[in-house]
């Protein structure tokens, strides 16, 4: 086509190289309209990745990781905040798509409510529930307090009691997303199968066993996959709520990068992100290949 | 008859078993923030469910920026919002176009451009977060609100690439067809025929961006450090570095920040939910 552009006394005689040149135009202002992301691509993702592994390429800064304790208690919390948090959010997610399709006038007023958490920034909610675990002043203490006399918890200066936390503040965050996600995939499926069910005389057990759940395996799958890998990145939940602490052993890696960061060591920042490669990849492969089909 | 209503009445009682837990686990914190806002700064803490003498003090505290923690409050209100609709209309604009071009123009190398923006938008933010840092010390960015506004768009146009994508490949082929026979160049058809045709797309991405902008914190503090030019959402998180700071004014603060989003996203909820939980799994 490019040939047909350099002769253009051939274009003006024959009609087939002219539709060819318009179809030269109409390339051109394809590259014109995506050239602006390809630069937004270029310099703000492609170069900062490159940049970031070449930061990260002495096998020194590796080694001075693993040694650090803080960094092999990050690895385990963040398993623990994957496995534990993500299927409990999905779980409790599949119940209540059940129970908002449900026709009810007070589950339509409630399902508003419902997606208040996702709908609200996370820092002032985050907030909010950190100053009620306040040991001194915060309401849960001041009502242990005056139920029973005695002085409640530390709740976040305890680390595995901070990271239930962290977790269980991630789910209030994100559950009604996912819930959301979950009713889309329940509407979809043909009442009918469910009525011919009930003339067969099924459970509800059994309606959800073999209609309910084949249907909606795939969509549960791709957003437990699609969960883990934007969960890998929550740093708000744990940020905001711990900070970390105590000492350091709430830590998880989207956390842990940003604080080598802040002090100073940009190396280990990026070799803790490199080692977490293995894991975030295979998960964007698969989601990737699900999305482009 | 009566084994009707008796079955009738037990489901009603085991939606209400899951209705009630659900409405208190979503309202607590909420109301909590809410009551804070509301409270004296003496009898925030005591634990009563409605405050004894509910009060407006606190957002005239923060109207008049009468706390160092609120000194820039106008000013970080006003940052976010610069942001937000830069990032909004930057996005929209890289989006709408790329979209174009790969869905309706068919680009050659389009799908390699739509492949790389799908991995960007699956690389965890904070992962990202590290490099990015560096990047915009080594472009001289840092501490330039520019520096946020375009790492938001970097982060926010490939989910809005794809929701334009998917939305404009549903489109008729024959419009263009029909365009192109009439002689109509391509930016003429990308604004008479394109973006009218994709409006409630345009208004979903749109608003994602934005609000994804405005409720952005970790790049936010990362990449911004000047009182002046930080966001409201980073003036949020610099409360907790002292031990007794005024937690009314802070949920007061917060309370400000967190209504205009709300707001948005219920005004364009129809639009939000359809284009967007669609668009976030495809099954």
């Amino acid at each position: 086509m490019t040939t047909t552009l350099a002769s253009p006394n051939v274009a003006a005689t024959a009609p087939l190289p002219a539709a060819a040149r318009t179809r030269d135009r109409w390339q051109f202002w394809g590259r014109m309209l995506v050239l602006p992301y390809v630069l937004v691509f270029l310099v703000f993702v492609l170069y900062p990745v490159g940049y970031g592994l070449w930061l990260a390429r002495h096998p020194s800064s590796y080694v001075r990781l693993f040694d650090d304790p803080i960094f092999f208690r990050s690895v385990v919390n963040t398993l623990i905040f994957l496995i534990v948090a993500i299927n409990l959010k999905m779980v409790v997610a599949l119940v209540l798509s059940g129970f908002f399709v449900q026709q009810r006038w007070w589950i339509k007023i409630l399902s508003l409510i419902f997606i208040l958490p996702w709908a609200l920034p996370s820092i002032p909610t985050i907030l909010s529930v950190r100053f009620m675990l306040n040991p001194e002043w915060g309401v849960i203490n001041s009502l242990i307090f005056q139920l029973t006399g005695n002085d409640g918890p530390n709740w976040l200066n305890h680390p595995p009691l901070a990271l239930a936390f962290s977790m269980l503040m991630h789910v209030w965050k994100s559950l009604p997303f996912w819930t959301l996600i979950l009713i889309a995939g329940r509407l979809a499926i043909p009442s009918e199968q469910y009525e011919a069910a009930s003339v067969d005389g099924a459970t509800s057990w059994q309606k959800f066993r073999f209609i309910t759940w084949p249907s909606m395996r795939s969509l549960y799958i791709t957003s437990l996959i699609l969960s883990m890998i934007w969960t890998l990145g929550d740093f708000n939940s744990v940020y905001l709520l711990t900070g970390g602490g105590p000492a350091d052993l709430t830590h998880v890696l989207a956390t842990l990068g940003i604080r080598y960061l802040r002090l100073d060591q940009v190396d280990l920042a990026m070799a803790s992100i490199v080692v977490a490669l293995p894991l975030v990849l295979p998960l964007v492969y698969f989601m990737m290949k699900r999305l482009s089909k | 008859m009566k084994a009707k209503t008796w079955k009738a009445v037990t489901t009603e009682a085991k939606l209400l078993l899951i209705g009630i837990p659900v409405f208190l686990w979503t309202i607590i914190p909420v109301y909590h923030l809410f009551l804070f806002a509301i409270s004296s700064k003496d009898s925030a803490t005591s634990g009563r469910l409605w405050p004894k003498e509910p009060t407006l003090q606190n957002f005239a505290t923060v109207f008049h920026q009468r706390h160092f923690y609120l000194d820039h409050f106008w000013l970080q209100l006003w940052n976010s919002l610069l942001i937000a609709v830069a990032v909004g209309a930057l996005t929209l604009f890289v989006a709408t176009s790329a979209a174009f071009a790969i869905s309706r123009l068919k680009v050659r190398g389009g799908r390699t451009v739509m492949n790389l923006a799908l991995f960007t938008y699956f690389i965890p933010a904070a992962f990202l977060a590290v490099p990015m840092y560096k990047t915009m010390g080594n472009y001289g960015l840092l501490n330039n609100q520019w520096a946020l506004i375009l790492a938001m768009v970097t982060i926010a146009s490939p989910y809005c690439i794809w929701v334009l994508k998917q939305a404009s490949d549903k489109l008729p082929y024959e419009l263009d067809e029909a365009a192109r026979m009439d002689g109509a160049s391509p930016l003429q058809l990308f604004r008479l025929v394109y973006l009218p045709l994709m409006v409630p797309s345009l208004v979903a991405v749109g608003t994602y961006s934005l609000l994804l902008a405005w409720n952005e914190y970790l790049y936010a503090f990362l990449l911004l450090s000047n009182d002046r030019s930080v966001t409201l959402a980073v003036a949020l998180g610099n409360f907790l570095a002292a031990d007794d700071s005024p937690w009314e004014l802070l949920m007061a603060t917060g309370l400000i920040y967190a209504l205009p989003p709300a707001a948005i996203y219920y005004a364009f909820k129809r639009y939000m939910v359809g284009g967007l939980t669609a668009g976030a799994v495809k099954s």
